[in-house]
């Protein structure tokens, strides 16, 4: 008879098992035995950007691309890529953003996601620009969390590497004007 | 809505898989009423948030199967952080359009299958993953980005608008938002030590509140709900059913579901749809919703409020338990449902609107009981099982409106007492779909 796995009566520890070995008991307070198993997953998806391809391939050429409203009466601009108008429904046209913008808003990431957690801390700020109708979430650096503040300018800063997503654009403080 | 029934929510549930998690929450539902029995259900409405934390997809027809439904009618129901609103909702609506004459209303989440931060990144799969996740994804982040915003709009540009040093200005404001946000933690965390179904009752001060990690300025660990394994389920009749199963019915006399733009970046910045009480000249100056207000949320409430012919929400509402993902977002959604109006979401903790009367918080709350807000504890305090948590706000709500907390808490402290009418509010994405649910004593008591 193969041993069973070890036994448990705290969760946290049939978690150190399962990186351990794989397999592990955990008895509850009522003595209730459940088997627990370490079961990994992951995978690579084939994920085109379709419509918002231009977008993403124009942050390559150091340029922020948003969308406009090809409706006459209605025109509304997006920081924010969309192919069609939320608000009239019309179909949009590509236009160059600004490069430089003021914060939205804005927070310092403590703790993330797994995959990002490495990262921490770090800054995420919502950007509007002049003359745009909606902002553009990106992250924040060169900068701590007590020089932030609503209104700050700040301006556009472009991999040199680009990895064709939308870490391949960030902000930092805006060099005062000449 | 004739019986509810709830698992205890907690970090994790070992020894129990989703399906006997739900049957355990069914069973008790079925406890107090002898005249339903499986047989009498006509079909069924069942959600959960996440395939990925159960790592199986059709888990809802596996719940099906294990409660013997087959081969009963069943959908399941998914809306993000909504899902257990929508679900309630699903319920009473296949009653309600006359397709069934009982429903069962089930939802869990088994969240305990992956590691916290590993749970955070499935959570943020649920924000736009070509411009928002790769960011960072995290919604503590999006939360906190959302009340930047708001203390800024509501406590900078008005208590602090002499200073003019804007830095400084900010600062101030937003410590004072941590403060009176922390209060909210406090109300939602000592309320759940009087409810045994809870994941994290305690007793705090604001100091701990405000001394507890920082996850992402200026939302700290003890403003944040966590993750949970828990089910939950309701069931639903019509009137003349309701009768025979129940002499302590409880009526849904109005239900509203409102949304918004998936990406936090895409809210317009237009103009306030307003609640009965409110003037156009109330938000002359105010950009609506932007990234401070939750667009959906106003919009639910009046669907609901004008279904249910409440004018008045804080005079005609006994309680509430809304979505308190994060304390931040418990003080939006005051406003947003018209328990005041935009900008007054401090003042009104600060005046102790939504506190209960009977419980000491450690600090003055001079209007408590005025309209008690997450009596139960709320996510907070409660956890938050993503397809179950609606449901649980229904559970509850539906407890309190039959005067039976005693019953089911072995404790009254929780009681409001003689309460009429309440209202369950349950909230999905950054504010990306929000419904909003009215119940009514459908008994004299």
């Amino acid at each position: 008879m193969t041993a069973r796995p070890p036994v448990y009566e705290k969760f946290r520890e049939v978690q150190e098992e399962l990186e351990r070995s794989g397999a592990a008991i955990f008895r509850d307070h009522d003595g209730v035995e459940s088997l627990v198993i370490r079961s990994p997953y992951s995978i690579n998806y084939i994920h085109s950007y379709a419509e918002d391809s231009e977008f993403f391939l124009a942050l390559a050429d150091g340029k922020l691309r948003g969308s406009k409203c090809t409706a006459k009466r209605c025109g509304y601009v997006y920081a924010t890529p969309r192919g069609h108008c939320m608000e009239c429904g019309a179909p949009t046209q590509w236009v160059d953003l600004p490069l430089k913008g003021r914060l939205h808003s804005w927070t310092t990431c403590h703790f993330g996601s797994e995959a990002f957690l490495k990262e921490t801390p770090y800054n995420l700020a919502l950007v509007e620009f002049d003359g745009v109708g909606s902002v553009l979430l990106a992250r924040l650096k060169d900068c701590t969390e007590s020089e932030l503040y609503v209104g700050m300018p700040v301006e556009a800063r472009f991999s040199p590497t680009p990895k064709y997503s939308i870490t391949d654009v960030w902000f930092v403080p805006a060099s005062p004007e000449a | 809505m004739v019986t509810g029934g709830l698992t205890k929510f907690a970090k994790a549930h070992p020894a129990m898989d989703f399906r006997l998690m739900v049957r355990r929450a069914y069973d008790y539902a079925l406890k107090g009423i002898p005249n339903l029995t499986k047989d009498r259900i006509d079909g069924t409405r069942i959600s959960y948030f996440s395939d990925h934390f159960t790592r199986q997809l059709k888990a809802a027809s596996m719940v099906q199967d294990y409660l013997g439904m087959n081969p009963k009618g069943s959908v399941r129901i998914e809306w993000g952080g909504a899902t257990g609103g929508e679900c309630f909702q699903a319920g009473y609506e296949a009653v309600a359009s006359g397709r069934m004459d009982v429903c069962l209303a089930a939802g869990f989440e088994t969240m305990s299958r992956v590691a916290t931060w590993k749970g955070n990144e499935f959570i943020a799969l649920a924000s736009d993953t070509n411009y928002d996740f790769p960011l960072g994804g995290f919604y503590t982040g999006y939360y906190a980005l959302m009340v930047i915003r708001h203390i800024y709009e509501y406590i900078r540009r008005t208590k602090f608008a002499g200073i003019t040093d804007e830095r400084e200005a900010q600062r101030r404001a937003i410590a004072e938002g941590q403060r009176i946000m922390s209060k909210v933690s406090v109300k939602n965390h000592l309320n759940a030590l009087h409810n045994p179904y809870a994941q994290y009752p305690k007793r705090l001060t604001v100091e701990d509140v405000l001394r507890s990690e920082m996850i992402s300025y200026p939302l700290t660990r003890e403003q944040i709900c966590t993750m949970s394994d828990g089910a939950a389920v309701a069931i639903f009749c019509d009137e003349t059913r309701a009768r025979e199963f129940t002499d302590k019915p409880i009526r849904i006399i109005g239900v509203g579901t409102g949304t918004d733009t998936m990406r936090l970046a895409d809210r317009p910045f237009g103009k306030v749809p307003l609640m009965p009480r409110e003037k156009p000249s109330d938000y002359a100056d105010l950009k609506y919703p932007g990234v401070h207000s939750f667009r959906a949320g106003r919009a639910a409430g009046i669907e609901a409020y004008r279904m249910a012919g409440i004018t008045n929400p804080n005079r005609e509402l006994d309680f509430i338990e809304l979505h308190d993902a994060y304390a931040s977002s418990e003080i939006q959604t005051y406003e947003d449902l018209g328990l005041c109006k935009y900008g007054e979401g401090y003042d009104f903790v600060e005046r102790g609107d939504p506190f209960l009367k009977k419980v000491d918080y450690g600090f003055p709350v001079p209007n408590a009981g005025a309209i008690p807000v997450n009596p139960s504890g709320g996510l907070i305090a409660c956890g938050h099982p993503v397809g179950a948590t609606g449901l649980m706000q229904g559970v509850f709500a539906f407890w309190q409106l039959q005067g039976t907390i005693r019953k089911h808490f072995g404790d009254r402290a929780l009681q409001i007492p003689n309460a009429r009418r309440g209202a369950i509010h349950s909230h999905a994405g950054t504010g990306s779909a929000v419904t909003v649910s009215i119940l009514e004593r459908g008994f004299r008591p």
